[in-house]
Order: structure tokens, then sequence, then C-alpha cells
């Protein structure tokens, strides 16, 4: 065990599955000798050669459709966006071509080697362009697999899996917790289950969904309502793609209260499908309607980036709603 | 990596004169060795290609020819729902396809077909594609034309235009990573270069410096958009510079020259790690698909003009100049192929439709829960109304 942030993590996760294999590379802009604007790859150029961490050019589109042949070639390519609002030059390449490869080929190709990271999320003053939370765009897309951690050890051992994974993984880092998220992280190779969303507080009181970074700000929530004398059960998603719905659908069985707490716009964010579902599989154990969470429907603003996000105090109301109801 | 060779802005020559350079700067000529009547250009050598070769690409010519001609009418028949013909390109796609390996990988767009042919590819499978059936590869996912083997080393194919573009960059880098002496030859259209993609994979592998083989087939229309109202210039083989890449341009409709260039370009990636660009200048003698007619775009006189300078007539005339074949047993194999055709197309269509459990799998590698239920959901569904799934409701028990 060693204490890491979460880039830390992350880097170590790239480090260990390429001394482990050969065929993963990890490409991007800026992404070679400098390691990254964030630093995720840092040494790893040093450390296993140009061939396998490198620089690309200023082209998105490029870096997916490039990383789908790499692919399909039969590599494990790890490609980083550098921010995920500018992942949208990629989109067709993820959406038409990625995710769709293995089924309209009737298997004869597949792209499952492929992993691509990017950095979501708001809270570091990025204003439209360095905050959005794409992954509803991409939850709407059968083929992918959509994975968001929560802290360095989920981190590691998800981002293990979504590399050696034998479908596409569109991974999402929590870019407001790279350095802010501290944690034990083990050195050694380890994985965490895709699919599979975990129990981060039990409670008997209210269910409440969250993934990435939000499920901290859920935690801070709770912590009020616990001095109400509430009693929240937090379940992190993990994967938003495919989704844990017998871990939440259980949850609210026995809770009866269930409140989505999520960073992105309001309208067809990924918390509309959790509360969909939820209300078809556990209509006669709820007390009260689903609740969401959310941002505004706007653009990530700046100055009012505060009053913008679905911050702990208003999950926290969320909560006290559904309780009230 | 090429970052040496590239221009260092701080090393550029100066110059006191304003120089403007002409948007037309590059004028290439394009790289012919067999006229239009079949004769060789004078003081001119043929790429050495044997007898036996050489009728084998004469047989798939006239097979896809035949092919091409005959499903067209199957389509107008209303017995398959789509075509893409690549009538009067045969020689781009067959001479290409002649002059690499069959261990390289081919990308394709969706007319080159004869490539696939040329590889391969049984008639059967082409007709199993077509008709959707259940022992078509795809598994009857995409609309005919949208060929793909593994096999044959051939990719399979996609609408979104140029897509495959950039992933061939990629798929070549993973071949010179893997150390193995082979390339990837990308192919797409003078329309699918406006694409976004078209630049991302071109400039990636010159920067990355890959064996890769960028084909473009310039066939003077988008659908109904000629080439003079999609690009200004001198075509596609231009941009390569810019890119610092090499060039070609060669007479699409020689299928000598095609195969030269195409060999020395597969030189250039495999031994020296050179990405080629090689534009083919052809004729879309056909429309883009069944679902076009030319006559609202161009007139009759075009087509019967450039109908004259179509690839196959030209290297028949080489074949029985040369004795390699006779103007009766050229007609005879183009007969056998017409049978053929007739016969697999009514196999094919005799062929069920794939089992309606097919829908789920191939999303992932194995269905997720999610999927089996849905699958269980429409099944009890389809029970419940089989008359109006006649297709898969017979395997529904």
């Amino acid at each position: 065990m060693a204490k890491m942030n979460l880039l830390q993590a992350i880097n170590s996760a790239l480090d260990v599955a390429m001394a482990k294999n050969d065929k993963v590379s990890v490409f991007g802009e800026d992404v070679g000798h400098f390691g990254g604007v964030f630093r995720a790859t840092s040494g790893l150029q040093q450390k296993y050669g140009r061939s396998r961490c490198f620089n690309t050019p200023l082209v998105e589109q490029g870096i997916i459709g490039f990383a789908n042949g790499l692919a399909a070639q039969g590599s494990f390519p790890v490609a980083e966006i550098q921010f995920g609002d500018y992942i949208f030059p990629a989109f067709d390449q993820i959406v038409n071509e990625t995710a769709k490869f293995r089924y309209r080929s009737g298997n004869e190709f597949n792209v499952g080697g492929l992993t691509i990271r990017t950095p979501y999320g708001g809270g570091i003053h990025g204003g439209h362009y360095h905050s959005q939370s794409p992954e509803a765009y991409f939850a709407h897309t059968p083929g992918l697999k959509i994975v968001v951690p929560r802290n360095p050890y989920q981190a590691k051992g998800l981002l293990l899996s979504a590399i050696f994974d034998p479908n596409p993984v569109l991974f999402l880092e929590p870019k407001r917790l790279y350095r802010a998220a501290v944690g034990e992280v083990p050195e050694e190779e380890y994985t965490l289950p895709i699919g599979k969303a975990e129990v981060v507080q039990e409670g008997t009181d209210i269910t409440v969904v969250g993934w990435g970074a939000q499920v901290e700000v859920i935690e801070r929530a709770a912590e009020l309502a616990k001095k109400d004398g509430v009693s929240v059960e937090i379940i992190d998603l993990r994967s938003i793609l495919p989704w844990d719905v017998d871990t939440v659908a259980q949850s609210v069985m026995k809770t009866g209260r269930m409140v989505v707490s999520q960073e992105a716009p309001h309208t067809m964010a990924f918390g509309s499908e959790v509360a969909a579902t939820i209300q078809e599989k556990c209509f006669l154990y709820l007390e009260s309607p689903v609740m969401r969470a959310s941002g505004l429907d706007t653009p990530y603003p700046l100055a009012h980036e505060k009053e913008y996000f679905s911050d702990h105090l208003k999950t926290y109301e969320m909560i006290k709603r559904s309780l009230n109801y | 990596m090429a970052t040496q060779m590239a221009k260092d802005p701080q090393k550029t020559a100066v110059t006191t004169e304003l120089q403007v350079i002409s948007g037309n700067a590059l004028d290439i000529p394009m790289y012919q060795l067999l006229k239009e009547d079949g004769t060789v250009h004078k003081g001119v050598k043929l790429p050495e290609i044997g007898k036996e070769l050489a009728l084998k690409m004469f047989s798939t010519m006239q097979f896809i020819r035949i092919l091409d001609e005959r499903m067209i009418a199957a389509q107008r028949q209303g017995r398959i729902s789509f075509y893409l013909s690549s009538l009067g390109e045969e020689a781009a796609a067959i001479g290409s396809a002649a002059a690499l390996k069959f261990e390289d990988m081919i990308m394709g767009q969706y007319r080159e077909q004869g490539a696939l042919a040329f590889r391969g590819f049984t008639i059967d499978q082409f007709m199993n594609q077509l008709f959707s059936n259940e022992l078509d590869l795809g598994k009857g996912r995409q609309m005919p034309v949208h060929y793909g083997c593994a096999d044959l080393n051939f990719m399979t194919i996609s609408s979104p235009l140029g897509t495959q573009i950039p992933q061939a960059t990629g798929y070549a880098y993973g071949q010179k990573q893997s150390g193995e002496k082979t390339c990837t030859l990308c192919y797409f259209g003078e329309g699918a270069a406006s694409e976004g993609d078209f630049h991302a994979g071109l400039n990636m592998a010159a920067v990355f410096k890959v064996p890769v083989i960028f084909f473009c087939r310039n066939n003077g229309y988008a659908i109904s958009t000629p080439a003079n109202e999609q690009f200004a210039g001198d075509g596609i083989a231009p941009r390569a510079v810019g890119y610092g890449m090499k060039a070609i341009r060669v007479d699409g409709n020689d299928i000598f020259a095609v195969y030269q260039a195409v060999q020395e370009a597969r030189r250039l990636a495999v031994e020296e790690n050179e990405p080629v660009l090689i534009e083919a200048m052809s004729y879309r003698m056909a429309g883009h698909s069944t679902s076009d007619d030319p006559s609202g775009y161009r007139s009759k006189e075009e087509e019967e003009a450039r109908r004259k300078r179509e690839p196959m007539i030209r290297f028949r005339n080489w074949l029985v100049k040369q004795g390699w074949i006779s103007e009766e047993e050229a007609d005879a194999q183009m007969q056998q192929h017409k049978e053929e055709v007739l016969a697999a197309l009514k196999r094919a269509e005799t062929v069920a439709a794939p089992h309606v459990d097919e829908i789920i799998v191939d999303v992932y590698d194995e269905p997720t829960q999610a999927l089996k239920d849905q699958l269980e959901a429409l099944k009890a569904h389809i029970r419940q109304y089989p008359d109006a799934y006649p297709a898969t409701s017979g395997g529904v028990k």
C-alpha cells in the first residue's frame, strides 16, 4: 500500500498495465515526454519508450480513429482526450465506430482493447469548456462501457479492469479530485468489477445514488441528514453503462426512497434513466417520487459555478423533500 | 517519429520578396501505361504480371462487372433493399489489391468489392451478405455491400464516410509495432476526402511514419456533387505534400498503372515506413447507389464519352493482343460468371433470416443482463403477434 492521489493512482494503473502487456500503449495530446497536462502519464515514455507512450497531433477525432484502428489490430490502446469537453470531435468515431465495431461485423472484428480516458466535471473554475459531465451522451450508445471512479483506490482498480476488458470502455476521471482525493492504494495489480455498483454507506431511511466526484458531495449531504436523525444509504454506481440495476433496486426496496445526485444538467442526465428504471422496478415500495439533484439546464457557468452546482446542500435539501413528501 | 524532419518555425529561411504561392502550384500528371485502346505507351515497360495473375485479375473484373449489373437489377425487382455498384472502377480496386500481400489489411469504403473478390470472397459470401441471411458473416446487421471478412484481412465496411482513414493509420501503427512486414491499404472516394477524418488520418500517418497506403478513388462524383464542387485546386494527391507525405496520381482505369503504383507505394510503406497517398482517376459509371438516378445531375453525352475510357475493355484488348485469352474465351467466361451469379442469388434468397436470438449478440463480448431481459420480452411479444414478425416468429418457440 502507498498513499496516492487520484492522478498517481491512474499513473500507477497505466504503469502496471504497460509492464504486464507490451501491447498496451498510451497516447494523446501532450501525453508523451511531458506526461499530460494533468501529469497522469508522467514518466511512462521514459520507462516504456516513445512508441508506447507518445504525443499525438491536436485532433480528437484522429486520436480516437487511430485508437480504433490500433485496437482492431489487436492492441490495447489507452487514448487520452485532454478534457471531456473536447471529446465531441471524436463523437462520430466513438458512437458510430467504437461502439458498433463488433456488432456490425458479426464479431469478425472488434475494438475491445480500447480504453478512452478523459477528465470530466466541474468545481475547478473551468467555465463552459473545462467542466462538463458528458456521460449521458455516451450512455445512449449500445456497445460502450462507461466507468467513473470516485477515489484513488477505485480509479486504479477500475482502470486496470477497463484496459483489459474485452469491450471498449470510456473512463471518465473526476478532475476535481485528481489531487484532492488521497488514499491508500496497492502498488501491485488489482481489479474492481465493471458493471457493479458499491454500497458506500449502509442506511435505512433513503437511498442516494451518484457516481464519480458526486459521491463525496453525497457523503457530505448524508452527514447533514445524519444530524437530523436520517440514515442514508449511499450507492456509488461506478459504471454508468452497464449499470447495476439490482443493487440500486434492492436498496430502494429497503429504504422506500431515492435521490439521484449528479453534476450534469438536469434534463436527460443519466439520473433520469436511473429514476425511470427504479420507478418501474420499485413502484410499490416507494414512499415518495424519485428525486434528482442536478446541475441547472444551462451551459456550465464560471462566475456562478457554486450556484449552478448540485452541491451537498442541494442534495441535502432533496433528501429532506423526499422524506417530507 | 519525424519531429526532427518537421519544419521548425525558428529555422525558416528568410526572403525579402513577397511570395504568394499559387493554389495550383502543383499540377500532377496521371501515371498511365496502357492507352485507352489497350495498346502500350511507346517505350514503356509493363509491371511483371504473369499470365496466371493477369487472367485472375481479368476474371475478377468480369465477375464484379456482372455481379454489379445483376444486383442492380435485383434491387429494381425488389429482391434486395439496396445496392452500390463499382461499375467503371474495377481496375482501381482489383489492380491495387493484386499488388498487396495477402497479409496486408484492406479497409474499404464501399465500392471496392473487386478487392474483396480478388482476395477470395466467394460468390455465396457476397450473396449471403446482400440478402442479410443467417449465413452472412455480418449476421444480417448492415445494409447490402457492407462486407467484411477477418480471414481475408478485409475490414468490415461502415457507412460513415472517411472514418476508416484514421483507423487505417492506427492499424498500420500496430503492424509496425509488432514488427510484421505488412501494411494497411485504405480506400475512400474524393468526396470522403473532404471529411475531417481524412485530414486527421493523413496527418497522423505522416507524423508517426506508419506503413499505410491511402488509396483515393477519384470517380468524379459524390452522389450528385461533381468534383469541381467538392474542392478547388488540383484534386486530392497534392494534399499529401502539405502533410509531408509522398503522393502518386495514377490512371485508375489502367490496371497495370494501378498495380505498379501500389507496388511502389507498398515498398515505401513497408520498407521505409513512408505512408503514401494515391489518387486514382476514374469515373463512376453507375449512380452512387440504387437510390439515385444520374440523369438528374449529368448528361448522357458525358457518360458516353467516359464509357469509352472504361477499364475492362482496355485490359481485355491487351490480353487478347497478348494471346492470353481469345474474344470467345472472354465471352464464355462472362457467361459462366453470369450463370454462377444467378444460381448463387437463388440460393441466398431461400436462406432464412438470422435467428432473433442474434439480435443481442456482439453488442458486447457477452450480452448484459439488460439485453437478455429485453430479448426475453421481445420473444414473448413475437409469440403474441407471430404474424407481424414472419422472419423470426418461426424460430421463437
